[in-house]
């Protein structure tokens, strides 16, 4: 499969555990892709404050790095995260948007490396970083993808 | 003692199975709504079950130490793992406090399915506490 179009990927809806978040696109270039996730009460993880919980952050988190790994792959090709860190800088503020921008660094066959951060308005004032590994799935050398990625 | 879930907890239908003195045990079905790529558990799912987990662990260890609800819980960070991919069958997680000390907990979670020495994924997560 040739090329990859986060926002028509994106149009077609995260379906499953990000459309239950309420994800949407964002914005993207040539190693990275945004994702907003609007401020909603169903994600509230402590009710006395009103902020949103962190899972729902590490989701986005999830989902941003990983179509920035396809945009830079230029293709869709499933992979599962190996692991993933989180900082955790600053309560999101209860109401706002959080906006996660993830990147991909570096590439290889089967290893993608990936970084983010997240922020509610203030890519300046980031809420938290994140850091992780992806790894391809299924059968790496019969993908076509060699050449390409060590290009 | 009873856990106190937050409303996040009811998008995962995450529900409390056992806490016979020991850190409780939470369950989250399989569902449309926790769903990553066709068949498997989102990660971003997975991780939120283990956190709530540990938070949960946390606060039984607080409670038996007496501090209990006086005490604050934030997070700092939590790095995770993923072992297996998360399959159509309920999955459990648990908590354990490796150690709590006047202003910071370690805590590592595990999320298993079929068998608990076969975890589909880990967390290791550093919490600050506020004791009043």
């Amino acid at each position: 499969m040739a090329g990859f179009d986060p926002q028509w990927f994106a149009t077609r809806g995260f379906g499953g555990h990000g459309a239950a978040l309420g994800m949407r696109y964002h914005a993207h270039g040539d190693d990275w892709a945004e994702l907003a996730l609007p401020y909603d009460e169903r994600l509230i993880g402590d009710p006395a404050s009103g902020v949103i919980a962190s899972g729902p952050i590490i989701t986005m988190m999830d989902m941003a790095t990983s179509l920035a790994i396809w945009i830079k792959r230029n293709a869709f090709v499933p992979h599962a995260t190996l692991d993933l860190r989180v900082d955790y800088l600053r309560p999101a503020t209860p109401g706002k948007t959080v906006i996660g921008r993830g990147e991909c660094y570096r590439i290889t066959r089967s290893i993608a490396f990936v970084r983010g951060q997240a922020h509610d308005g203030d890519p300046g004032d980031p809420l938290a970083h994140v850091a992780g590994t992806f790894m391809v799935v299924g059968d790496v050398a019969g993908m076509g993808l060699n050449r390409r990625i060590e290009a | 003692m009873t856990i106190g879930l937050p409303p996040y907890a009811e998008i995962l239908r995450v529900s409390v199975e056992a806490e016979d003195g020991a850190p409780p045990v939470l369950l989250m079905p399989f569902a449309d709504d926790v769903l990553g790529r066709p068949g498997f558990l989102h990660g971003g799912a997975i991780s939120g079950l283990l956190e709530m987990a540990a938070i949960a662990a946390l606060q039984h260890a607080l409670e038996a130490e007496g501090a209990g609800s006086e005490a604050r819980i934030k997070p700092v960070n939590v790095t995770v793992d993923f072992m297996r991919g998360g399959r159509d069958k309920p999955t459990r997680a648990a908590g354990v406090v490796t150690r709590l000390g006047n202003r910071v907990a370690n805590v590592e979670a595990t999320a298993w399915q079929d068998e608990r020495d076969k975890p589909i994924a880990a967390a290791r997560m550093n919490y600050l506490i506020m004791r009043d």
